[in-house]
């Protein structure tokens, strides 16, 4: 194992300077949402806020939507994760360890949806919930987001029950428990690091999604953290401090959740790319 | 067990819901934009079959947004392969040398995936900012003034660059982490044999390594070209394909046309492209790879 010596200062500087181009942003927004205008328009662009001004942080609570919007973007991504969970869960468990005649049909079907660009069903989709007179709702988003979120749920589910010895079922059947029973008492809490993997993977994908979120919601009842952003842009056009703030709280749970749980959340963001 | 497994009706309380979901939102709407495309149609009037009218005048260029929008999802794609790729590869080998420090490196780089497009591109619209942005003083301080008044996002022969970097410099710590994973992957045994050999640090990347990560960069750069593609938060965000299209992407043309222009057709032929694109080009990657990887 190398340690660290002098010949390798050109690497670690190297290193090192990738490392602050990669984080020096948060650092600058950070500390532009706790300045005022007039100390960044009067020069003070890239330093330490003068006066730390956390009524900036005030302010977007209180005279801003942002609450609403974070919310909102709660209670989405919320269910989706947890619906992806469920349905990917059961739909999964009934591919990979029961027996029917069509379960491999209905794995490809899934598969191939991995492939399928959220584009292609946008239209249609709107039209149906228009039809319905559901866009401006939750139910909008919670179906997309849940249903393009599956196949990476059942991809991952099926590679953890795969390795289950089916003597947990038999064990199951010997004391007389339902399949349902089974399911939820003996299988699910022997694949939780499946089902933290595929609620990290959803939350990042769901927290920070777009396409839909923007072209199916237009009420502010209902707007998500990125589209509420866009439309504070207006608003706080010449204000960098509120809009810093703002921003900074947009990405406060994703990066607390980092931090906690960073080599979690790294395995989980790749566990869906390894198959390609 | 046998009979509880082969349960019709539990098999169907576990598989419908999820299937009948993802039938629902999925792939019946995928059928339905593929018969769109094939109308005249506005949304509220009658719906007139045209047959491949609207593919052909997108395929004959007639639709200068689309065709500029086509160009910059391939000047994307050129700046992730040209840029974005190599760094994550050399960080990647670097990081999976053994090197004292590699955890915390590989979490750092990997911090701005996880933030949200739309933030990530908002804060690149003040660090661009011609009068107070970061780039700004930077660029006084190292004397470029002429350079420093330039509205990168404001000017056409700019935009499309400018909002090129935010989306490179945020995706370099994923394919970093996967190019990681798989170098880490190759067998140490066969490191060393190579050093026993008398191969030097880089033949052994280049003869060892690199071909047993190619599963890997396969899969990365799939990723990294339909990415591109179909690219939409960033460049939504911070120029709306402007100014002048100059920044146009493929998805921002799609919604344009059938949200604000209301050309139903149109907009779903646009919609297959962009599927149609990203499936040619797996495919045939697929079939590169494929002959290089006995």
């Amino acid at each position: 194992m190398k340690k660290f010596n002098i010949k390798n200062t050109p690497l670690y500087s190297f290193l090192i300077v990738v490392a602050l181009i990669q984080i020096y942003p948060l650092i600058y927004l950070f500390f532009f949402s706790l300045k005022s205008n007039s100390e960044i328009f009067g020069g003070n662009v890239a330093g330490l806020p003068t006066n730390w001004l956390w009524s900036n942080y005030k302010s977007i609570f209180s005279n801003s939507d942002m609450p609403t919007y974070f919310f909102n973007s709660t209670v989405v991504t919320v269910i989706s994760i947890l619906l992806v969970i469920f349905l990917g869960g059961t739909v999964g468990y009934a591919i990979e360890r029961m027996r029917w005649r069509y379960s491999k049909l209905v794995l490809t079907i899934f598969l191939l949806g991995i492939m399928i660009p959220a584009q292609s069903s946008l239209l249609p989709l709107f039209m149906n919930l228009s039809h319905f007179n559901i866009t401006d709702s939750y139910q909008a988003l919670i179906l997309p987001y849940v249903s393009f979120g599956l196949p990476i749920s059942i991809y991952i589910f099926t590679g953890f029950y795969e390795s289950i010895p089916y003597e947990m079922e038999e064990s199951g059947c010997l004391e007389g428990c339902s399949i349902f029973q089974i399911y939820s008492y003996i299988i699910m809490p022997m694949v939780k690091p499946a089902i933290a993997t595929i609620a990290i993977f959803t939350y990042r994908n769901v927290w920070n999604e777009l396409l839909f979120a923007v072209t199916f919601i237009t009420k502010k009842a209902y707007k998500t953290v990125p589209v509420g952003l866009m439309s504070l842009r207006g608003r706080y056009s010449t204000k960098w401090g509120p809009i810093g703030a703002a921003l900074l709280i947009a990405v406060l749970p994703s990066l607390i959740l980092y931090f906690i749980l960073s080599k979690q959340v790294q395995e989980s963001m790749t566990s869906g790319a390894i198959k390609g | 067990m046998d009979k509880v497994l082969r349960d019709k009706r539990a098999i169907l309380l576990f598989v419908l819901p999820g299937l009948t979901l993802f039938l629902l939102v999925v792939i019946i709407p995928m059928f339905t934009s593929i018969y769109y495309s094939l109308l005249d149609w506005n949304g509220f009037g009658d719906r007139t079959f045209i047959g491949l009218k609207n593919y052909y005048e997108l395929f004959s260029g007639k639709v200068f947004s689309f065709n500029k929008s086509i160009i910059n999802g391939f000047y994307l794609t050129f700046l992730t392969l040209l840029f974005q790729f190599p760094m994550a590869l050399v960080l990647a080998l670097i990081l999976s040398s053994e090197i004292k420090g590699e955890g915390f490196f590989r979490t750092v780089y990997f911090i701005p995936v996880m933030l949200s497009a739309v933030v990530i591109a908002m804060l690149f619209q003040r660090i661009y900012d011609p009068n107070y942005g970061l780039l700004h003083m930077v660029l006084l301080k190292l004397g470029l003034q002429s350079w420093a008044e330039v509205t990168l996002l404001g000017n056409p022969k700019t935009a499309m660059t400018a909002a090129s970097f935010p989306i490179l410099w945020q995706w370099v710590g994923y394919h970093m982490l996967l190019l990681y994973a798989g170098a880490k992957s190759v067998p140490t045994e066969l490191r060393e044999a190579a050093k026993i050999d008398g191969a030097g640090p880089v033949t052994t990347v280049f003869r060892i390594v690199l071909p047993l990560m190619l599963p890997v960069i396969k899969v990365c750069i799939v990723m990294l070209i339909i990415g591109s593609i179909k690219e939409f938060d960033v460049i939504f965000t911070m120029t709306k394909g402007g100014p002048v299209n100059s920044s146009q992407m493929p998805s921002l043309v799609m919604i344009e046309t059938i949200f604000r222009r209301y050309k139903y057709g149109m907009g779903s032929a646009m919609a297959m492209c962009i599927v149609l694109l990203c499936l040619l080009i797996t495919a045939l990657l697929q079939k590169i790879f494929d002959r290089k990887d006995p």
